[in-house]
Formats: C-alpha cells, structure tokens, sequence
C-alpha cells in the first residue's frame, strides 16, 4: 500500500509539471492584458506599457516562465497582479467555502442517493423505482441555477427561514455555518443526488442477479443484509468511483453556486482572474487543482484495494 | 404499529424543533444593526492604489479613506476640502496653500506638504488632468509645516479645478512613503487621512471590503455637498459586499441583508419597485455617457469622410433604447462635455442624435470606400455596453459597410485595442465604451477629444494640432466665459473631424432601503453622511 502511495505521489510530479507548463502558455498565448486592465478604461497606452514593464510582462515568454517556476521551486505561487496579494493567501482565503460545499453536498448526496438507487433496485420495475428514476431525470435536467433562485425565493424571500446568500466560516458557529450552506448543498446536490441513484441502482442490479445472492438468500437471511452486506459491498467500486470523481468536479465546478448564493469560494476567485487574466492565480489554481485530482484518484485506488482484495496494483 | 406511530410523532416534533430553530436563527441573522452599512458595489474591489487605475471602483474606494485637498459641490464648484486657505500671487505664478488644522492619517502622522508635494507629482503622472497641470508646474516647496507653494511657469486657469476634480483620477492624498511609489506600480499599503479606515484584516479582493469610521477625522464645518463640505461620518462601519449576480443582489437587499446596491440592474427595477423597503434614487447627477470610438490609424476610418458617414448613420435613441430600454433612465445628448454640466453645448452634434442615412450615404460614396472590412470589437460579457456594437454592425451594414462584428470578452478588447497593428496583425476599427460625465466634462479631461495621435492620444489615437492648441488655450484661460467659447470650438472641431461618436447620456440608478438615509448625490460614491433609521 505505502509503496501505491509513494510510486503515485512520485508520478503526479511529472503530471505537474506538464500542467505548469501548459497552463502558463496557453495563459501567455491567449488574447488580454493584465497591464491594460490593471490600468483601467481610460488609461492611456504609454501608461499600459509603463505598468506591463513594472510587472515584467515585457520580458520574454522564456523569461517570465523561469521566473515563475524559480518561485514555484520554493512554493512561492506568486501575487496577484490586481490585488497584490501573495496567491497562497488568496487560495487559503477562499478555499474553506468550496472545500465545505464539496464536502457537504457530497455527504448529504451520498446519503440521500445510496439509500435510493439501492431501493430502486432492490424495488426493480416498481412505482417506487420508477419514482426514484423520474427523479434523477428531473435532477440532470433542472440546471443548478435555476433551482437556486427557486429555493431562494421559498425559503429566503417567501419563508424568511435561511439567508439568500453569503458565507459563513465554521469557526463563527455551527449553525450560522449551516445556514448559509443549506440551500447551496440543496441546489447542488440534486444533480449528484441523481447521478448516485443511477450508478447505484445500475450497480446494485448487476450483483443482484448473482449466484451468491440467491445463495444468500437462499440461506434466509433477512433481505436488508443481503442489501447491504452482500451485494452493496460488491457493487461498491463503481459507486465509489463516481462520487470520487463527483468530488473532484464539485471543488473545480461550483462556480454557479457559488455565483448565485455569493459563496466567496475558489470557483468565482478563478472566473474572476480569468476574466482579469490575472496570471498568478490563474495558474496557482489550476495548479492546486490538479493536484487535488491525483489525490482524489489515489484516494479512489486505495479505496478499491480496501473494498475488493482481488485489486492488485 | 405503536413503534411505528412513535417514529412518526418524533419525527414531526424533530422536524418542528429544527423549523423553529432555523426560523428564530433566521431572524436574528437579518437583524438590521443601525451602525453597519452594508453594500452591493458595482464591481469587486481588487485594486485600492486610485492613482494607477482609472477603474471607478478604485476611486470610490479613494474617496472612503483618501482625502483631496479641493472637491466639488453639488453645483461642480470647486471647493477647499483638506485645504484651509489659498492665496495666488498677483503674477498670477505662485499658489499658496495652507492645510486645514488637524489633518492626520490613519496610522497617526499629521498630514503635511512632505506627503502632499510627492501624492500631487504621483498623480501628476497618471491623470489626463494632472498631466496637463505638471507641464505648466515650475516647482513645488514646502513653505512650513502646513503651507505649500505651488509655482507655475506661465499663468494657468486650472490649478484649482486639477486639484479638485472629482473622477478618476482624482488628486488623493497619500503619506509621503506611499506617494513615492513609482506611478505604475501600486502603492505597497491602504493609509490616507480620509473619513473612513480600511479594515485590511477583511480585505477579500473581490469579494467584501470593510471600512470603519475613522475617529481621528475632522469634518469641515460647512454642510456635505456632493464630494465637499463636511464629512461626517454616521455609522460605525461600511462593508462592500461584491455579488456578480444580478439577482442575487435584488434578493439580498428585498430581504435586508443589504442596505443598498450601488448600480441596480435595469431588468430588476421592476422587481425591486414592488418591495415597500426598496426606493430607487439618482445618485449620479451627471450621469454616464455612451461612445463610439474609432481607429485613426486604420484605413479607411484614416479618411474622415467615412468617419462622418458613420456619424450620421448613428441614432442616439436606437443606441440608448437598446442598451438602457427605460426613458426614464437615458436622454439623447450630443454635448461632448456632457449635458448636464457648465460646458455644455450642442454644437455641431446634429449628425449624431438623429440618424441621415441619405447622407451617410452620400458621404461614404464620397470617400472613394471600396467594401474594405471594417472590424467592430463587441464585448459580450460587460451587461452594460454589449448592447452596443450589436446596434452598430446592422446600421453600418445598411449604408453599405463591410461589417466584421467579432465577440469577445472585454479583457480581450481592452488587450486589443491598445494595437495600433494593421487589422491582420490584430488590429481593429471600432469599439464601444462608456464614460462617467465627470471624466468628460472640460477639454482637458476628455481623453476622447485628444488630438495627440500616437504621442499620448487615447485608443483610436485621434490626431488633430487645431485640437491640440485649442485644449491648450482652454487650459491656460481663466475666465469660465472665454473657457466655454473655446470648450464651443473644441466641440464643433471634434465633431467635424468625428474623434468620436456620443451615443447618448444614461444613468445608472441605485436601489436603496427605505431606512437608509443621508445619500449624497454626487460624480463618485459618497458614503459619509449616511446613516441607517
């Protein structure tokens, strides 16, 4: 196991490496100037070029790349090229919302969507799966923002029960913390709630129709060990794939949420540089990104060798 | 079945309890505290040096902790603000400044003409204003701990109007360490001797920042006017919340988790009419003006029969109707300076208000125009201009123009349209802005005007030497009558050469809770005065 850990943690280097480099050249190669928007609307060009000089922009692509990578070598991801703040800080601001929107969206989706596609599958052609179904149609079909501003405007607007939008960090108070998370979680999770039902259902049909089952329940044990102890086990590592990769596009992809609740989260600090090409935290996202992909696939690896001994790597 | 039932009525007391609890957190969460204002700004406030950016959110931001030594009334008259007197020489060549009493800046250190001189050369460099100002400064001294000279070399009749103009970028005065900063790198910390303090443990660019009233300020006596006059300030802390979302900023301040949004959207009007809580008000009393901006340096635009065939193809009212919708919001105005201030006039701006097509015709015949592609840069993602090159590229069309409308985001555009490279290198031919009035209320400061060309002209690189000594002549006159004659010929130059084309005058209202009071029309936010009832 500690040697998977290792030889996968020595490969994601390489990976790295090659996303700096691509990163950096597609930011360098695409149209926009941070020194124009830096300097504002009425700027005139010599005051642009004075400023793109002051933030190195001038030098070579060459250049600016060994420059970069010389700060990245100490774990120095830069500043901003707007706000002046180091990345670091900036990431480290604004990860504690994205973190704790992935994290709950994820529980509450795994709990609510597991349940049900076992159900579905258990319940195979029933009213009560073709419910579950319709469902998880409706959940890929509602787009997330759509379902935001429907749950603001009942539960914010017409109820007066939870905020409309904004964040709270956890160590400010549990409940104030919930709070503002509650309607995010809800919107965003829909679309999981369903995936999970789906890969679930589909996973739990095939290891229902397996000797060992019938077994099983030939030898009379009650229907929900045979749910649960024998078949879930075994169509576990489909599910647990998906919600690895579900996880991994929560903490790249809440930026709708996070736009339509204001969760001041690392989705809207990346759109916002985009849209500022604000080099250095363009790249020390996608960075950061990155990384946390390898080691959500680790976690995903090590996950299938704790469920299935049969996987060997 | 008696388990079952127990289940069920602890249930239904479970899901009461937690109803309840989120239903009393909920109120006291949106329990309004009297002392803290709370702000949707119309764009996220990233950058807090106001002297390297021109952006308006900077500027704001200037006004909350900065001060200037002039500023301007509700009338645009100059007044003094961190100055206490002034005295011209009777050459007319030396001013004398002397500080107010009690001027301090947030860490301490009184203000005084050490941090003044270098704020003034710093500014100097960076605005249209200021830039002017500095050719016709001999020398700046200290004369004693709170008086300053200011000597010229040939008599000016905008020293007082340069130090006090209100928009970007306005004279702010910073501590001496600070002011030092070279002009195109941003200055290393937020202090200044303003109204309010930045509260830099809070700072999320972006995303929220928090201002606290700062103890140490002493308001002039005279009432508040605009961006002059007596800032007092009346709640404890002022936090601008950014939210990109539209929406999301109407439902914050319909249910009161904000007490204003800055620009509301004009879509949502209607929405935020309905709340009983929400008034709508006029905050900018000059308003916001549209352009059409052309590029000299390409053919055929170089030729200003095609300028002046694009110009009276033009219909402010298609422009403003497209972009704004509501009348009650926008009005036609040809006035280059404006329509709502001193200089205004409508000279020679009858081709832009109401569309010729005949003649715009004509005059495209006339050039010797071949079908040449003319390139329009349209920005899809600003929601406040990108009505405008769409409204453009089919009346252009119509008087025979080979239109190439090419979108893109508005960071592409502002990189673009600093090229002068020919339209194959990337080059391009029109583009679409807006400008605050107060950046375009004199001359001097209408950077669109400019006759420089390729030697300090603004995009579009306009080059005109008539122009040039014209806004020469503006600056060096004193006399507003004799400056408004000149501001006239400017204008009637400007127009027959088409530097640019005015697609009308808008503004962008304000959405605000009832119980907010004290609100201060004026060029940029003004957010002392205001207090929650």
């Amino acid at each position: 196991m500690l040697r998977l850990i290792l030889s996968r943690l020595m490969a994601a280097i390489p990976v790295m490496g090659v996303v700096a480099i691509f990163v950096f050249l597609m930011l360098r190669l695409s149209p926009g100037d941070p020194a124009a928007i830096l300097a504002g609307d009425a700027a005139t060009p010599e005051a642009i070029a004075a400023i793109r000089a002051s933030l190195g922009l001038d030098q070579p692509i060459w250049q600016q790349f060994v420059t970069w990578i010389g700060e990245l070598a100490q774990g120095d991801l830069g500043r901003s090229v707007l706000s002046k703040q180091p990345v670091t800080h900036m990431i480290a601001d604004r990860i504690e919302p994205t973190i704790s929107l992935a994290i709950v969206t994820l529980l509450f989706s795994v709990i609510v969507a597991v349940p049900m596609g076992i159900v579905a599958a258990w319940k195979q052609g029933s009213l009560l799966d073709r419910g579950i179904m319709a469902l998880s149609v409706a959940g890929f079909s509602i787009p997330v923002f759509v379902l935001g501003y429907i749950l603001i405007y009942v539960f914010s607007i017409r109820l007066d029960l939870l905020p409309v939008q904004g964040f709270t960090p956890i160590g400010e108070g549990l409940w104030p913390f919930l709070q503002n998370l509650i309607l995010p979680t809800l919107a965003l999770s829909f679309i999981y709630i369903a995936l999970f039902a789906r890969i679930t259902r589909a996973a739990m049909l095939e290891v229902l129709g397996e000797d060992y089952i019938r077994t099983a329940h030939a030898k009379g044990l009650p229907d929900r060990v045979v749910l649960t102890r024998h078949a879930l086990r075994n169509a576990a590592v489909p599910i647990v794939s998906v919600i690895g990769i579900g996880f991994a596009l929560l903490i790249g992809g809440v930026v709708i949420t996070e736009t339509v609740f204001n969760i001041p989260g690392l989705g809207r600090l990346v759109v916002d540089a985009v849209l500022a090409r604000d080099y250095p935290i363009i790249q020390g996202i996608i960075l950061l990104f990155s990384g946390i992909y390898v080691l959500i696939n680790l976690a995903i690896d090590i996950t299938y060798v704790l469920l299935d001994p049969r996987i060997r790597y | 079945m008696r388990s079952r039932n127990f289940r069920s009525l602890a249930s239904l007391i479970g899901l009461g309890i937690g109803l309840g609890l989120l239903a009393g957190a909920a109120t006291d969460a949106t329990a309004q505290d009297k002392k803290v204002l709370r702000m949707v700004p119309h764009s996220g406030l990233r950058i807090t040096d106001p002297i390297i950016t021109t952006a308006f959110i900077s500027r704001n931001h200037g006004y909350m902790i900065y001060d200037t030594l002039f500023a301007v009334d509700d009338k645009l008259q100059v007044k003094p603000q961190m100055v206490d007197s002034f005295k011209l020489s009777d050459d007319k060549l030396t001013y004398t400044f002397t500080l107010r009493d009690g001027l301090k800046f947030h860490n301490g250190a009184p203000v005084t003409p050490d941090d003044v001189i270098p704020s003034i050369k710093r500014w100097g460099e960076r605005d249209t204003m200021g830039q002017k100002l500095m050719t016709f400064i001999k020398e700046m001294k200290a004369v004693d701990a709170k008086t300053f000279q200011i000597v010229l070399k040939e008599p000016y009749g905008l020293v007082i109007d340069s130090l006090g103009k209100p928009s970007s970028n306005p004279c702010f005065i910073m501590p001496k360490a600070m002011a030092e900063t070279p002009s195109s790198k941003n200055v290393p910390d937020e202090i200044g001797s303003g109204p309010f303090r930045m509260v830099k443990s809070e700072f999320q660019p972006g995303v929220k920042v928090v201002y606290e009233k700062n103890p140490d300020y002493k308001p002039r006596s005279e009432a508040p006017s605009s961006l002059s006059g007596g800032k007092v300030v009346k709640v404890d802390r002022v936090e601008w919340i950014t939210m990109s979302d539209a929406q999301t900023a109407t439902n914050a301040l319909i249910k009161g988790e904000v007490d204003m949004i800055e620009q509301a959207s004009y879509d949502l009007l209607p929405e935020l009419k309905k709340s009983k809580e929400v008034v709508i008000k006029d905050l900018q009393p000059l308003g916001m003006n549209y352009m059409l901006r052309m590029n000299w340096l390409q053919p055929p635009l170089d030729n200003v029969k095609v300028r002046q065939a694009i110009l009276h193809a033009v219909s402010q009212e298609d422009y403003l109707a497209a972009q704004v919708g509501n009348p009650e919001f926008y009005s036609v105005c040809g006035a280059m300076f404006g329509c709502k201030t001193p200089l205004k006039t409508e000279v020679g701006a009858a081709g832009t208000k109401k569309a010729d097509l005949a003649t715009a015709k004509k005059l495209l015949k006339e050039s010797g125009y071949k079908g040449e592609k003319i390139v329009i840069m349209a920005p899809t993602d600003i929601n406040s201009i990108n009505q405008l090159p769409l409204v453009s590229a089919p009346l252009l069309r119509s008087i025979g123009m080979n239109i190439d409308l090419q979108s893109m985001d508005w960071q592409t555009l502002v990189g673009r349209r600093a090229k002068p490279d020919p339209i194959d290198q990337g080059g391009w031919h029109i583009f679409h802005t807006a400008w605050g009035t107060a950046d375009m209320m004199n001359p001097v400061v209408n950077a669109g005007i400019k006759g420089l060309g390729k030697e300090g002209g603004w995009f579009g690189w306009t080059e005109d030497a008539q122009i040039e000594k014209m806004r020469d002549d503006y600056a060096r006159e004193a006399d507003p009558a004799k400056q408004k004659a000149i501001a006239e010929a400017i204008q009637k130059r400007a127009y027959e050469l088409v530097m640019y084309v005015p697609l009308g005058e808008y503004i962008q209202p304000s959405a605000v809770r009832t119980n907010v009071a004290g609100l201060l029309p004026s060029p940029a936010l003004a957010l002392w005065n205001v207090e929650k009832k």
